[in-house]
């Protein structure tokens, strides 16, 4: 929040003048019919994306020269707001002159920049950034049908969010590399989810597989496991302080062990940890289901042998209270 | 030419309004001193209240709680039953309908968060509220039932005095928020039995910024804003006295005008509307019988609703979507989804809203310039393609 965000419902004053332009008068807009590529000798693409029942769509022909791959002219329709028709506009015009292969590689990034008037000033406001996403969408449909493909084969499925095209492994890696824990923190670093913000959590414009504050859930996560495997790895577990071998077992006990009881609607409560002759102890309550089961004592073996197991040390003793 | 056809949202104020309101100014005085100048501004406090509470039919027991907008007297009520709730009155229901304006569906998804229950009305083809179903919906803990009298976007009458019939029979309080009613329709809240009604100036040229919240004698009441002794207690914070004034003026102007609505206004309005159907696949909604005399709920097949308000605009046309699709949020069509329309015709609705300032020629411009706006938009759209990907 802060001063520009206190006056809402800014859009239009946003777009640039080539938008403003393209949608008064879009210059590629029209379409070919299957005589017309016939009579020039070239293969009509014809390919949909969106719907009007979701607010948008756009329809881009292509005449494809066979021999060369090149897409010698192109047209578009599109049912859209004033940006969805620029975009669609701008992307048409970059598509000709390009082989089918080139323009798959155009993105809504692509067209936003080729829209702005100052290139360090966006073309449009971040919400209607969704509205050229469709630009991107459409390429692959209609590269999808001149090459005979599946469209969903071409589309690059690690991107989670759209409007800004980051894939899954990048917002992994920032969430590794600055231990990252909330959308916020990670926006230091990537414009994923600044746009529509569909992705960034569950009820938003669009449903997705996958939004961001779950990636950052599950890095966060595998961060914590991976943290206790160093540790146990590369520290002499009957040579840590008493301080260490509390937080190792504690970590290792909730990662490891309460959700294997869980399952069976079980838990166990860390009640102490003492140093005894050489022999860590290890202090501990059942709870939940645990606190009647019959096998809980062999339990208590399985819980000790693990534990062993994990830290290589046999100075570990469970002790059931 | 101009022709500002978005009055539902808000309207210009009246030249006469305007002058009240700039020469209510001088009156600086606190109105709560007890000297010279605080008996002018309390003297100029009973005037508007001699106008505001005939205007709308109140009682000289009942209160008129001059606020800052129809927001503010929304959130007061329904922060009256959370506070009642919260104390332990067992109280936990709330009914309303899925047409009312953010500033009831916001506070009470705030009351769902401290635990009080909401029930969302349905509306019909018409737009209009089934009785049957508010009555089923009543239950024990119901503490209050809150029903807009026209909403906002399409301009749909719901029956209040039959609901207001209802909400006595159970012992139920009942609010309406009257913003989009006022000024186009005569109220008197005694006769429809309401116990509370909250309203606006800016929506019948009056000056934004002011409001007023009207609370039956007896009715619960809990400040939104405490501090000193003004409204008599029940709303702090100094008056915006010549908001006050001009709101006065302005709803005294309104209800002499109201025939005006009904007679030539209406006729603009039906003129406008039989021109739009004149253009190949529109469609209008809601029986007029059940809409505001000023508004035109229509679509346009083809044409997605922002890029309609964007030709519209380049002409110096100024509507509505009836969506939120040219604000921040992305959502558009709740209107026309609501009144039982697919999807994809939801996304090309306007709504067109006159005021008793809209004139003939501004009507007859709109409707020379209509059919090249949809021409032009239509050639773009991808729904009248003639070849499509096989």
């Amino acid at each position: 929040m802060g001063r520009n965000d206190l006056i809402t419902g800014n859009v239009w004053e946003q777009y640039s003048k080539k938008v403003i332009d393209r949608m008064n008068n879009p210059k590629y807009l029209g379409e070919f019919s299957e005589e017309e590529a016939k009579e020039k000798g070239l293969k009509l693409v014809v390919a949909d994306f969106g719907s009007e029942a979701c607010g948008d769509s756009v329809r881009l022909y292509w005449l494809v020269d066979p021999k060369t791959d090149k897409i010698v002219d192109a047209r578009f329709r599109s049912f859209g707001c004033g940006t969805a028709i620029a975009s669609s506009d701008m992307m048409t015009e970059l598509t000709i002159g390009k082989t089918v292969d080139e323009a798959m590689k155009i993105t809504n990034l692509d067209v936003e920049k080729a829209l702005r008037d100052d290139p360090n000033t966006p073309a449009f406001p971040p919400q209607k950034m969704h509205c050229s996403v469709m630009a991107y969408d459409v390429i692959i449909e209609a590269a999808a049908k001149y090459q005979g493909k599946n469209a969903d084969d071409l589309r690059n499925s690690e991107i989670v969010c759209e409007c800004a095209r980051v894939t899954r492994k990048e917002i992994e890696d920032i969430v590794k590399e600055h231990n990252v824990k909330t959308v916020e923190e990670l926006q230091k670093y990537t414009d994923a989810g600044k746009y529509c913000k569909s992705c960034v959590a569950p009820g938003g414009h669009e449903e997705k597989p996958v939004y961001l504050v779950d990636i950052i859930k599950d890095v966060q996560e595998q961060m914590k496991k991976q943290n206790l495997k160093n540790a146990s790895q590369t520290e002499d577990f009957d040579k840590m302080s008493l301080i260490k071998k509390i937080k190792a077992i504690e970590e290792f006990l909730d990662t490891k062990i309460k959700p294997m009881l869980a399952m069976d609607g079980g838990s166990l409560e860390l009640l102490d940890i003492r140093e005894e002759d050489g022999i860590t102890k290890v202090y501990i309550r059942y709870m939940g289901a645990c606190a009647t089961c019959a096998s809980g004592g062999a339990t208590l073996l399985a819980i000790e042998d693990e534990i062993r197991k994990f830290f290589k040390s046999d100075k570990i003793k469970i002790e059931q209270i | 030419m101009k022709a500002y056809l978005d009055n539902n949202s808000t309207t210009p104020m009246d030249k006469r309004v305007k002058d009240v309101y700039c020469n209510a100014t001088e009156l600086f005085g606190n109105v709560n001193v007890i000297y010279q100048l605080g008996i002018d501004a309390r003297n100029a406090m009973n005037k508007a209240y001699d106008i505001l509470y005939p205007g709308i039919g109140a009682d000289n027991s009942d209160d008129i709680i001059i606020t800052s907008s129809t927001s503010e007297g929304n959130n007061t009520v329904i922060k009256t039953f959370l506070d009642a709730f919260l104390k332990g009155n067992g109280k936990k229901h709330i009914i309303t309908t899925v047409s009312e304006h953010s500033s009831i569906k916001g506070p009470c998804a705030y009351a769902k968060t401290l635990g009080m229950e909401v029930t969302y009305l349905y509306t019909d083809e018409n737009g209009r509220i089934d009785l049957k179903e508010l009555e089923n919906a009543i239950r024990e803990d119901t503490a209050l039932i809150s029903i807009l009298y026209a909403s906002n976007e399409s301009g749909v009458i719901q029956p209040i005095k039959e609901i207001s019939e209802i909400a006595r029979k159970y012992n139920i309080s009942f609010h309406c928020d009257g913003a989009q009613a006022i000024g186009k329709v005569k109220i008197n809240v005694r006769e429809l039995g309401v116990d509370y009604f909250t309203f606006g100036a800016h929506k019948f040229h009056g000056p934004k910024g002011v409001g007023a919240l009207y609370v039956r004698e007896g009715a619960p009441y809990v400040n939104l804003i405490h501090g000193g002794n003004l409204m008599g207690g029940k709303r702090s914070g100094s008056v915006y006295l010549n908001g006050m004034i001009a709101m006065a003026e302005a709803l005294k102007l309104a209800n002499e005008n109201l025939d005006l609505i009904n007679t030539k206004i209406s006729k603009l309005r039906d003129r406008l509307e039989e021109a739009i159907l004149q253009i190949p696949d529109t469609k209008s909604y809601i029986d007029k019988k059940y809409r505001l005399p000023n508004t035109v709920v229509a679509s346009f097949r083809g044409i997605e609703g922002e890029s309609m308000l964007w030709d519209l605009n380049v002409n110096g046309i100024y509507a509505a979507t009836g969506s939120s699709c040219s604000s921040e949020r992305l959502e558009g069509s709740e209107v026309l989804e609501a009144l039982g329309e697919d999807p994809e015709i939801a996304h090309t609705g306007i709504i067109f809203s006159l005021s008793r300032f809209t004139t003939q020629e501004e009507i007859d411009y709109v409707i020379e310039k209509l059919p090249g706006i949809v021409e032009r938009l239509r050639d773009i759209s991808m729904t009248y393609a003639k070849v499509a990907p096989k």
